[in-house]
């Protein structure tokens, strides 16, 4: 009723149209209103471009004219399931997404720890931006620079050489991609992480103390389970965007690093067999949507 | 710089070339047959007579480079037409594009060879006469009837410009050119070779072992029986412990020679001619004793062109000597017209010998043109492996 007292006298002096009188007295109305633009855009583009892939999935093409034949069968997926080319390039980008997720939530860990903790409010900035500038800088550019330094003549061999050590030939290899994808989404662990340890309440790390615990058995029993959500998060960042890239594993892998994203890429982009592309596609998206379940179970959306 | 910058485009192109062949069907090949019937479908419709008025504008799908302002200015003044290139960046791209849309918005593409068979079967592009281009007559003999622009003596389009796929090699390592393209299979120089990504390199390596074991009785690389197809893959199979890297992009190549990361590897003369330039390690390169396999590029006419008239006479001007020169030079390709030798030399000394524009029949027998694999070998059997194929074996090594 006050809402309405407020609201109607204003209405009233903006000269307001019957159909916004309306709205304030229907609530419901009011909100289908607001959310029909964002549901719109968001059924349009991201449900219906799904739903299109999926689709696009069960049919095949002609290979002498690559022309779309629309007919339905399971052959793309059978042969996914089935080649242990594909096995193995689902394999390998499942692997190092999960080696890069672990890498990173190892590196962020400390680092977010003593920002969120440890650090003046001053040096929190400091490395706050520390941690932000390199996304100022192109993608591309941060993996060129990483071929630079890793290969033969590069400044990692240059640097091994001038103290005496044997040469590290990792340079085009799936090494070199891991150390490159765990640097790039780096920021993306340390952010969600951050957070998460911010808001661990320091009464609950006295009452360990006073309870006898020492630090150690604090970190392991209250602090780590309290910031668990927002390195669950965090790898929800690392692990989607080492699973869907393609650009890495091109510049910076050796012989053996096709991922599924570079598989999808070349049937899109040279061999335009969409149908496949589109049922090669669907595998992260399914990894993906297990990963969120179980991501979801375990506090990680309450984190973000 | 103009040249500088056109360098890049030549060496995209080459590229999606090579990518082309990635993964056509990495699926399919165990569920669906290219079918091909023995005459193309636009065999019969009767090529132009004469060139008649131009209509006053040209639809080109081309690679990036091959419609240049600094030769087609000229051309849209002689003549009136207007000429509207749109870029691809694949041989799948060009025959998407020819294939789709209905036809008829394009009148030609300067297809690859390994997209033309695709085209001419595809009934996208019809037979071309010959007799309208003045300077046919000059082309390398093998470059008037190529077998992968012409069937059974129809042409199906003009070749426009080639280059062979080369060994490059680092002359530190090696202080005597290879003379066999065995080096690349060889597990001494494991972790130092380099080759393209590119499912059409099966070629390369049939070819090798058409030499290396004759009993496979391999003739022409691009048509192998399951056996011969089955021994190269397998070949190509265990040559892939002993890759660095597949290159996708020319530049990846050359980085990867000057930063010593290769030693040897299959090339263009683009990479060789720019590391030479560069001079920061010595390279060079060679055609082994066996040959080698190449590209050639033909302009080629829709079906349903609707500007045919501009078609002849684009076709026309860039066959001749100074624009295929111009053209050659700019992209770091071959002409096919022999009289482009003297015109190469005088844009840019000694341009003529280094894209082995002047050198004789001989060279050219010695490299085998790309052309799409299809299932129906020269002999009319229907023994042959198909493209789709090779792009599924292709996935299966490089995975």
């Amino acid at each position: 009723m006050t809402v309405e007292a407020l609201g109607a006298p204003r209405l009233k002096k903006g000269g307001a149209a019957p159909l916004q009188r309306l709205a304030w007295r229907l609530p419901w109305l009011r909100s289908t209103l607001l959310l029909i633009p964002p549901l719109g855009w968001f059924l349009l583009i991201y449900i219906a471009s799904l739903a299109l892939l999926l689709i696009t999935a069960f049919w095949t093409i002609d290979p002498f004219t690559t022309k779309i034949v629309q007919d339905w069968n399971l052959d793309n997926f059978r042969v996914i399931g089935t080649d242990p080319a594909y096995r193995l390039i689902i394999g390998r980008t499942l692997l190092m997404a999960g080696l890069v997720t672990i890498t990173d939530a190892v590196i962020a860990f400390p680092f977010a720890y003593y920002m969120a903790r440890v650090a003046s409010r001053r040096l929190q900035t400091l490395l706050f931006a520390a941690v932000l500038l390199p996304l100022w800088a192109s993608y591309l550019a941060r993996v060129y620079a990483w071929i630079l330094i890793l290969n033969h003549t590069g400044v990692l061999n240059w640097s091994l050489q001038s103290i005496g050590l044997p040469p590290a030939n990792i340079g085009y290899t799936n090494v070199a991609m891991w150390v490159v994808f765990s640097y790039i989404w780096l920021p993306f662990m340390i952010i969600p992480t951050y957070a998460a340890l911010e808001r661990v309440p320091d009464s609950l790390i006295e009452a360990s103390a006073d309870l006898g615990a020492r630090g150690w058995r604090t970190l392991l029993d209250v602090v780590v389970p309290l910031a668990l959500p927002g390195v669950i998060a965090g790898s929800i960042f690392t692990f989607s965007l080492t699973l869907g890239d393609y650009i890495t594993p091109i510049l910076v892998g050796g012989a053996s690093s096709s991922f599924i994203g570079n598989v999808v890429f070349s049937n899109v982009g040279i061999a335009n067999n969409i149908p496949f592309a589109a049922a090669l596609a669907m595998v992260p998206v399914a990894i993906m949507a297990l990963y969120l379940f179980g991501a979801k179970r375990l506090g990680a959306f309450e984190a973000l | 710089m103009n040249e500088t910058e056109a360098r890049p485009a030549g060496r995209m192109r080459a590229i999606t070339v090579s990518a082309t062949a990635l993964i056509v069907l990495a699926g399919c090949g165990s569920t669906t047959t290219a079918v091909t019937t023995q005459q193309p479908p636009t065999a019969t419709i009767a090529p132009l007579a004469s060139i008649g008025q131009g209509e006053g504008a040209l639809n080109l799908i081309a690679w990036e480079g091959y419609v240049d302002t600094s030769w087609k200015t000229q051309f849209e003044k002689d003549t009136g037409c207007k000429v509207n290139a749109v870029y691809a960046g694949s041989s799948d791209e060009m025959v998407t594009k020819m294939a789709n849309g209905g036809g008829g918005q394009w009148d030609m593409v300067s297809a690859s060879g390994d997209a033309d068979l695709r085209l001419i079967y595809g009934g996208d592009v019809k037979p071309m006469n010959p007799a309208l281009i003045p300077d046919f007559q000059n082309f390398q003999t093998y470059f008037q009837a190529p077998p992968y622009n012409t069937i059974s003596g129809i042409h199906y389009g003009i070749s426009l410009q080639w280059g062979p796929n080369t060994l490059l090699y680092n002359k530190t390592k090696f202080t005597t050119a290879p003379t066999s393209w065995g080096v690349l299979y060889d597990s001494q120089y494991s972790q130092l070779i380099t080759v393209p990504n590119n499912p059409i390199q099966i070629a390369d390596a049939a070819l090798y072992l058409s030499k290396k074991n004759p009993s496979l009785g391999i003739t022409d690389p691009y048509e192998l029986t399951q056996a011969q197809f089955d021994a190269t893959v397998n070949l190509l199979h265990q040559q892939h412990p002993l890759i660095k890297k597949y290159w996708n992009l020319a530049s990846e190549e050359i980085s990867l020679f000057e930063n010593k990361d290769v030693m040897v590897g299959a090339a263009w003369p683009y990479q060789t001619n720019t590391l030479q330039a560069d001079g920061k390690v010595k390279v060079a390169d060679t055609i082994p004793s066996e040959g080698a396999t190449g590209w050639g590029d033909t302009w080629m006419l829709a079906t349903k062109a609707p500007h045919p008239n501009c078609a002849y006479l684009w076709t026309k001007y860039v066959s001749t000597p100074k624009v295929q020169a111009t053209q050659a030079i700019f992209f770091g390709e071959t002409p096919v017209n022999t009289k482009a030798c003297a015109e190469m030399d005088a844009q840019a000394a000694g341009s003529c010998a280094q894209y082995h524009a002047n050198e004789s029949a001989n060279y050219l027998q010695s490299i085998k043109f790309w052309k799409t694999p299809i299932q129906t070998c020269a002999d009319g059997s229907k023994k042959c492996v198909p493209y789709a194929q090779w792009v599924t074996a292709w996935t299966s090594i490089t995975a």
